[in-house]
């Protein structure tokens, strides 16, 4: 037998399915439930559900559920992923990546915001929803216009512009050879120059620069190394506002942009991804009617946890960092005076 | 250095503070001075906690400070994002559960195992619906791998940004799986002749999804439910992920629900937008499933400098290359005129870490430390440079380039790039 036929034998051997007796291990999988969990779409259309939705409800569901993190043009805030523009930055030396610049197909989009998002909600969204939220999302790409139609019997023709900029993996062609020849061990270069110090940048978390540090100076006993504090909320003073300042209250607003994509105030205000916020300020935590707390929002609540302005501002500077597992996305407002005016303007608004 | 009067009790004073101020003196190991650890200590005089004091064990209180450490401004929200395996204060190739660096999407997913199901269908004869129980009757097996992210080290590709090993290159762990070879799983399902890929998905809030090849399905990978001999913990996969041994970590889909075969790729989003290496024309790679060879040199490190002062010294650390074994590491003290081979101590399995050590005779002077892996293919770890050479700076993932750490006169080191 040629070693070929013996090599091709062993490989359908080992690779066939038929090959091993099955143990009867597990039971049947129906239709329904495979149904339920099997939600994966693929860039031919497989697995794609029947919907449709448009430009301007995915606007609407967008700025609801996705904008808090995304940006309201899908510019990203705080660290969020950007989803929009990039277009023609890929071979920059700060390449933006988004479903316009970067992502081959448009599937993907789709597949993603249905199983995944919105963050912390994830699989809660209908399927027009999806469709109208994938449609907004090209919209913001300038990939259609306003008055578009997404729908699963037009989604094979939407194709996104950096489909073909994919290559498989070429490691092996072209990295291989340089890199499996035997290395110089001696003599190897004349001299060496420092070119670039870590310290320099020194973006480090400063608990491990400074332990190092004090290591290497001190050598110190070897007891047990306090732990670093905790991150605590950021203890933000706010000056007692003795009087509204229309001023204040006016900049406030301007912030409270930032808000409102997720919380709504005054007269007709509704619960929406946040809760009211009528009488926040110096009002108990966790006190709306009908809408759902995070578990530790609702235990501080349990606690008597009031708004004071110390308080708020805690929150508001960090919300994750004041409450972890909050459901409040919103990375923080960062300005002290920002804060200061935000509340005043809470305050306000409320009455 | 200070004098030992003033710092008062302490054996490391003692042995550096002292010792190297009078070196003369106590090296004959007579001494007017009596080391204050030489003494009756509480613990040699009072009773210690009961053997029901713990029933699940935890490290010396004097270890605090071995713990997974995060880096707050890489990610938007703690609940996706990454922590970093303390590397520096480790030794051997085994991480311990509790170290195990951890990277999820939508935070850990708290599973019931009672309520878990791994669903298999799509091109198969008979869809299947396996319970814990149920997995746990299939023949197993035990390896060691290690399981690296495709981003570790990736903050570094414009250069050297962060002092210590454990943010530089701890998205790494290495633990002995049991668990059961997803071949005999996918058999028992029984794959169509046009099933050629898998789609794995976890229970998780983000749904996890990667497309693997049916030839690595079939091959080693492993459809695991313990680490180390115990359960897995929850944010590593409680109660079963995928092992995808040498392949990038992002592919071991952890809180294992559903195994689909398909005749093409899915194309989801942590293999276009995530996961794919951007080069500097502005052509992505896909596919880059493989780890290739790389090494670090755990001790001495930014966050494990040299304390003793000049003298015997132990240099260790780690090696690694998802396509084999490392049969060869060298290391150079001058940045690279000259290297030595160092020395291989521990297991030596594929894809799994392995432990070298240099024990050299330091002479106080600076050192720009470095290590090179050879793998069983005969690849050679390359340095940032050629790396970057081929591929430009935008990959994020995938660099396994020649780290380099220089230490000073003092014997602290630095994360530094050298010509």
């Amino acid at each position: 037998m040629s070693r070929f036929l013996k090599l091709a034998l062993l490989a359908s051997a080992m690779a066939s399915p038929l090959a091993a007796e099955p143990l009867g291990l597990g039971r049947a999988a129906t239709p329904e439930e495979i149904a339920l969990w099997d939600i994966d779409v693929r860039p031919d259309g497989l697995g794609l559900p029947a919907g449709s939705g448009d430009v301007m409800t995915g606007d609407k569901i967008y700025t609801e559920k996705c904008s808090a993190c995304h940006g309201v043009f899908g510019e990203g805030t705080g660290r969020w992923p950007v989803l929009a523009g990039g277009q023609g930055s890929l071979s920059d030396a700060r390449p933006v990546k988004t479903i316009g610049s970067y992502w081959p197909y448009l599937s993907t989009v789709y597949d993603y915001v249905n199983r995944a998002m919105p963050f912390g909600n994830a699989q809660s969204l209908t399927h027009d929803e999806v469709y109208a939220i994938t449609a907004y999302l090209l919209y913001l790409n300038d990939e259609v216009d306003e008055d578009f139609v997404l729908s699963s019997d037009n989604f094979a023709e939407a194709r996104l512009p950096n489909e073909q900029a994919f290559k498989p993996d070429d490691r092996a062609e072209v990295e291989f050879a340089a890199f499996k020849e035997e290395p110089c061990m001696t003599e190897c270069k004349p001299s060496v120059e420092i070119t670039m110090r870590a310290a320099v940048l020194d973006v480090t978390p400063e608990e491990t620069a400074a332990k190092a540090a004090a290591k290497a100076e001190e050598a110190q006993a070897a007891e047990p190394t306090p732990e670093a504090p905790p991150a605590e909320a950021p203890a933000v003073e706010v000056a007692e506002a003795p009087a509204a300042d229309p001023a204040l209250i006016k900049a406030g607003e301007k912030v409270f942009r930032k808000c409102k994509s997720c919380h709504q105030i005054g007269a007709k205000a509704k619960n929406r991804v946040g809760p009211v916020l009528n009488g926040i300020v110096d009002g108990p935590a966790g006190a709306v009617d009908d809408f759902r707390y995070s578990k530790p929002m609702a235990a501080a609540a349990e606690a008597g946890l009031v708004w004071t302005e110390r308080e708020l501002s805690a929150f508001l500077g960090n919300p994750k960092g004041y409450m972890k597992g909050t459901k409040m996305s919103f990375p923080g407002v960062r300005k002290e005076e920002d804060i200061a005016a935000l509340i005043a303007y809470l305050r306000d608004a409320s009455e | 250095m200070t004098d030992e009067n003033q710092t008062g009790p302490s054996r490391r004073a003692f042995l550096t503070g002292a010792g190297a101020a009078a070196a003369g003196t106590l090296a004959g190991g007579a001494s007017a001075q009596t080391d204050p650890a030489i003494a009756i200590h509480p613990w040699m005089q009072e009773l210690g906690d009961g053997v029901d004091a713990a029933p699940y064990g935890m490290p010396s209180p004097h270890e605090a400070d071995v713990k997974r450490r995060t880096v707050e401004w890489l990610t938007a929200d703690p609940v996706s994002s990454i922590n970093f395996t303390p590397l520096h204060d480790l030794d051997g190739t085994i991480t311990p559960n509790g170290l195990c660096f951890e990277r999820h999407h939508s935070g850990v997913a708290r599973v019931d195992p009672a309520q878990h199901r791994l669903m298999i269908h799509g091109l198969v004869d008979k869809p299947l619906v396996l319970t814990m129980e149920d997995l746990k009757r299939f023949p197993r097996q035990n390896h060691v791998y290690f399981l690296e992210c495709a981003a570790n080290s990736g903050m570094e590709w414009r250069g050297s940004q962060l002092n210590g090993c454990q943010f530089t290159h701890g998205m790494i762990h290495n633990v002995m799986y049991t668990g059961v070879p997803l071949r005999l799983v996918l058999e028992e399902a029984g794959i169509k002749p046009e099933g050629k890929w898998l789609l794995a998905e976890g229970a998780d809030a983000a749904a996890m999804t990667r497309s693997i090849p049916m030839e690595k399905a079939l091959d080693d990978c492993l459809v695991a439910f313990k680490m180390n001999g115990e359960a897995l913990r929850p944010e590593q996969g409680y109660p079963v992920r995928l092992v995808v041994p040498g392949w990038e970590g992002n592919m071991w889909v952890k809180w294992l629900r559903r195994l689909e075969v398909g005749d093409q790729p899915w194309h989801h989003r942590e293999e276009t937008s995530k996961y794919t290496d951007l080069m500097a024309d502005g052509v992505a790679r896909r596919f880059t499933w493989e780890m290739d060879a790389k090494s670090v040199i755990t001790s001495p490190s930014p966050q494990a400098p040299i304390t003793h002062g000049p003298g015997p010294t132990v240099l260790t650390g780690l090696a690694w290359s998802g396509r084999g074994t490392i049969p060869r590491v060298d290391v150079t003290l001058d940045g690279g005129m000259t290297w030595h081979e160092a020395r291989m101590d521990g297991p030596s399995t594929p894809k799994a870490l392995h432990r070298f050590y240099y024990d050299f005779e330091w002479d106080g002077k600076p050192l720009l430390l470095q290590s090179r892996a050879h793998d069983s293919t005969g690849y050679v770890q390359p340095t940032k440079n050629a790396l970057r050479e081929i591929r430009g700076e935008n990959s994020i993932y995938h660099n396994n380039g020649i780290q380099t750490w220089a230490v000073d006169a003092d014997g602290k080191a630095e994360n530094v790039e050298i010509s």
